[in-house]
């Protein structure tokens, strides 16, 4: 299995920049996520690892070997399409063997692999049947099985489970995630799903405009975003932004909305002019007697909490609450924000401010 | 009543279509039908008037169309018996086999420039339009659209540079020559239709082939071209029906050595008087090649002509 480290890759097609210097490493073993709305990139960066598409500059080092400029079958690096593009004049044992045979494996040696692959992902009796009247979970697995059937150093996948039904992907996700666990192997894995990217992967990469914008655990990417691309894109409803003017000293632990002083994560660098003060929904709580205040413009109801949507002087934000919490359309409300949980942002730049929050994590992006 | 459906059409409308079809087909079938008895009827039946739909089945027109023949003296007739069944057939006219016609060498021919040139065309067609669907080619639109405008006059029009060109080059009247122009004027067409086919085959396979560790050119010949086997059967019957049927060029710049079935075929009107079986006999033995070809790749061919069509 491998590590794969991503430098200064980038890619143009004619004039258009797909990805802009990108760096990021991926571990043996990790389940990694290359999230990032469409367009962003990220299966560009995909189709680089594995040979499909080739950086114009920037390298990309597989195991410590440079591989960037190699065709794919000098990568031993496995790829799951999102349309499958299982080999449709072949019945599903000949799609398994064909990467096995391509390598000029004996037969006998071919069957039982296929054989064992087909045990793994509980397909064997439907080997001998044509692909193409296959179920959308079964050709899914018969992509998976084509892919780890030659046990590659890596796998990339591009939106494996785009093809599949909502209830049915959940399922997959699962059993991906179970595949993964127990072959350890490198995968790296594209979505513009942030649940899927935050429910299967050990680490994200978000990407956005062919830019990295942050690089870390899913933990770290949903508290402390980099940037307010990523404060945005990630979590639903997204991160409140409230914008405020002013001016912030290194050190300083509050700052003032609106005459209101909210207290903030101790910051590392001072800054002025434009600022915004991010906060998610759930760490937003009501309180009678607070300063900071908003009338209720909405609720929704969704089981075990609500979202409130607030008309505050710094613009509309969404609350989560306690869904047993009385709440009424019309009223006014105190509200608290959770002042370890926010973080500042620079309007202009949309990049996180430093402070006692994100210490350590802005250094990656 | 029955339940009423807006898409699907009722008994009755279906049983009005079909038999609307078959009698259209048969229609249609008559005069091919007429062909092939006529290649079995004595010649006297042949131009029998009213026409003769029930008569005696004879090879006559097989053996004329096959064999040179002379007429010779009772004397000769009685001193040398028939040797075989054919024999026997031309000796009710007096007459005596004296060898082959040059048919059987005509229909070779067009067998080996027929196939030949399709086979060609397929070759050149399916390598160029590979090239064109998946590569980026400098001026390829102007490069496709020279590629058709070869198609927009009438391949006859240059009849006579090209004429005069096979002359000087050698070419007149080989199989080579007819060869290659009959690929000339295919491989617009062939160039054409086998890129909308590719066109259609997702780059996907091709990758996932990359990615199993074949090369590109293994990728195409072992995932693509089976793909594109619909594509290549019914361009290679469009193929091979120009071929097989063209005319005019084979009868300006054939005669001797490379002279196709068409060319040929009236020539049999000549010898001999009007041997109308004989005639029939030639055009249905002409028919069978396209036929047998055409209904091999049959489950090919109807698709291959809705699946271009409908383009996403």
């Amino acid at each position: 299995m491998a590590e794969i480290v991503i430098k200064n890759v980038r890619k143009e097609f004619g004039d258009f920049v797909a990805v802009r210097e990108s760096s990021f490493t991926i571990e043996d073993g990790e389940f990694f996520m290359l999230l990032g709305p469409s367009g962003c990139g990220k299966t560009t960066t995909l189709r680089m690892i594995a040979g499909l598409e080739l950086p114009t500059s920037g390298e990309i080092y597989l195991d410590g070997e440079e591989i960037g400029q190699r065709p794919p079958s000098e990568r031993d690096i496995a790829f799951v399409f999102q349309m499958f593009a299982l080999y449709p004049h072949l019945n599903v044992y000949k799609n398994l063997s064909y990467p096995l045979v391509s390598q000029g494996m004996p037969r006998a040696q071919v069957r039982a692999k296929v054989d064992e692959v087909a045990g793994i992902l509980g397909i064997r009796d439907i080997l001998k049947k044509p692909v193409g009247g296959l179920s959308g979970g079964d050709r899914q697995r018969v992509a998976l099985g084509r892919a780890i059937v030659r046990e590659p150093k890596a796998f990339m996948m591009d939106e494996p489970l785009g093809a599949l039904d909502a209830e049915f992907r959940e399922h997959m996700a699962e059993e991906l995630r179970a595949l993964h666990d127990r072959m350890g192997a490198t995968t790296v894995y594209v979505t513009h799903d942030q649940l899927e990217a935050m429910q299967m992967g050990d680490k994200i990469v978000v990407m956005n405009n062919a830019v990295v914008e942050q690089f870390g655990t899913p933990q770290e990417i949903y508290d402390k975003p980099a940037t307010m691309f990523v404060a945005d894109f990630i979590g639903s409803p997204s991160m409140n932004f409230l914008d405020f003017s002013g001016k912030v000293a290194a050190g300083a632990n509050s700052v003032d909305l609106n005459g209101v002083t909210l207290g903030v994560p101790a910051l590392r660098d001072g800054a002025s002019g434009d600022l915004v003060f991010g906060v998610r929904p759930e760490h937003i709580a009501l309180n009678d007697g607070g300063a900071y205040r908003g009338k209720i413009l909405a609720t929704e109801y969704l089981g075990t909490t609500q979202i409130l949507t607030v008309d505050t002087a710094n613009g509309e934000i969404k609350a989560r609450i306690a869904s047993d919490q009385v709440a009424k359309v019309g009223e006014t409300v105190g509200l608290d924000f959770n002042a370890d949980t926010v973080t500042l942002f620079d309007r202009a730049s949309g990049q996180a401010l430093p402070s006692a929050l994100n210490e350590g994590v802005l250094a990656h992006g | 009543m029955s339940a009423y459906s807006i898409t699907e059409p009722s008994g009755r409308s279906k049983w009005f279509a079909g038999t609307l079809v078959i009698l259209y087909a048969l229609i249609t079938m008559i005069p091919l039908a007429w062909i092939m008895l006529t290649g079995f009827k004595s010649p006297a039946d042949a131009i029998s008037y009213p026409p003769k739909v029930l008569f005696e089945p004879t090879l006559e027109g097989y053996v004329n169309l096959f064999t040179t023949r002379t007429r010779q003296t009772q004397e000769f007739l009685e001193a040398n018996p028939p040797q075989n069944w054919a024999d026997e057939i031309v000796r009710d006219y007096d007459m005596v086999i004296v060898g082959p016609s040059k048919f059987g060498e005509r229909f070779l021919n067009s067998v080996i420039i027929g196939f030949g040139s399709t086979f060609l065309s397929i070759f050149l067609g399916t390598l160029a339009a590979y090239a064109f669907s998946r590569f980026k080619i400098p001026l390829a639109d102007d490069l496709l659209f020279f590629i058709l405008s070869t198609r927009m006059m009438p391949p006859i029009a240059v009849a006579i540079p090209i004429f005069l060109m096979y002359r000087n080059l050698g070419l007149s009247d080989t199989h080579l020559g007819m060869i290659l122009l009959y690929t000339a004027v295919n491989i617009s067409l062939a160039v054409w239709l086998l890129k909308g086919f590719i066109d259609e085959i997702p780059r996907e396979y091709e990758e996932a082939a990359l990615i199993d560790g074949y090369t590109r050119f293994q990728a195409f010949y072992k995932v693509v071209l089976p793909q594109a086997a619909t594509g290549i059967a019914s361009t290679a019957i469009f193929c091979l029906i120009f071929a097989w049927n063209e005319y005019a060029f084979a009868v300006l710049l054939t005669s001797a050595t490379a002279q196709t079935a068409p060319p040929f075929i009236p020539t049999i009107i000549g010898v001999g008087g009007l041997d109308w079986p004989a005639v029939a006999a030639g055009a249905t033995i002409f028919l069978l090649p396209v036929m047998i070809f055409t209904i091999l790749l049959r489950k090919h061919l109807l698709r291959g002509i809705t699946f271009g069509a409908v383009r996403k």
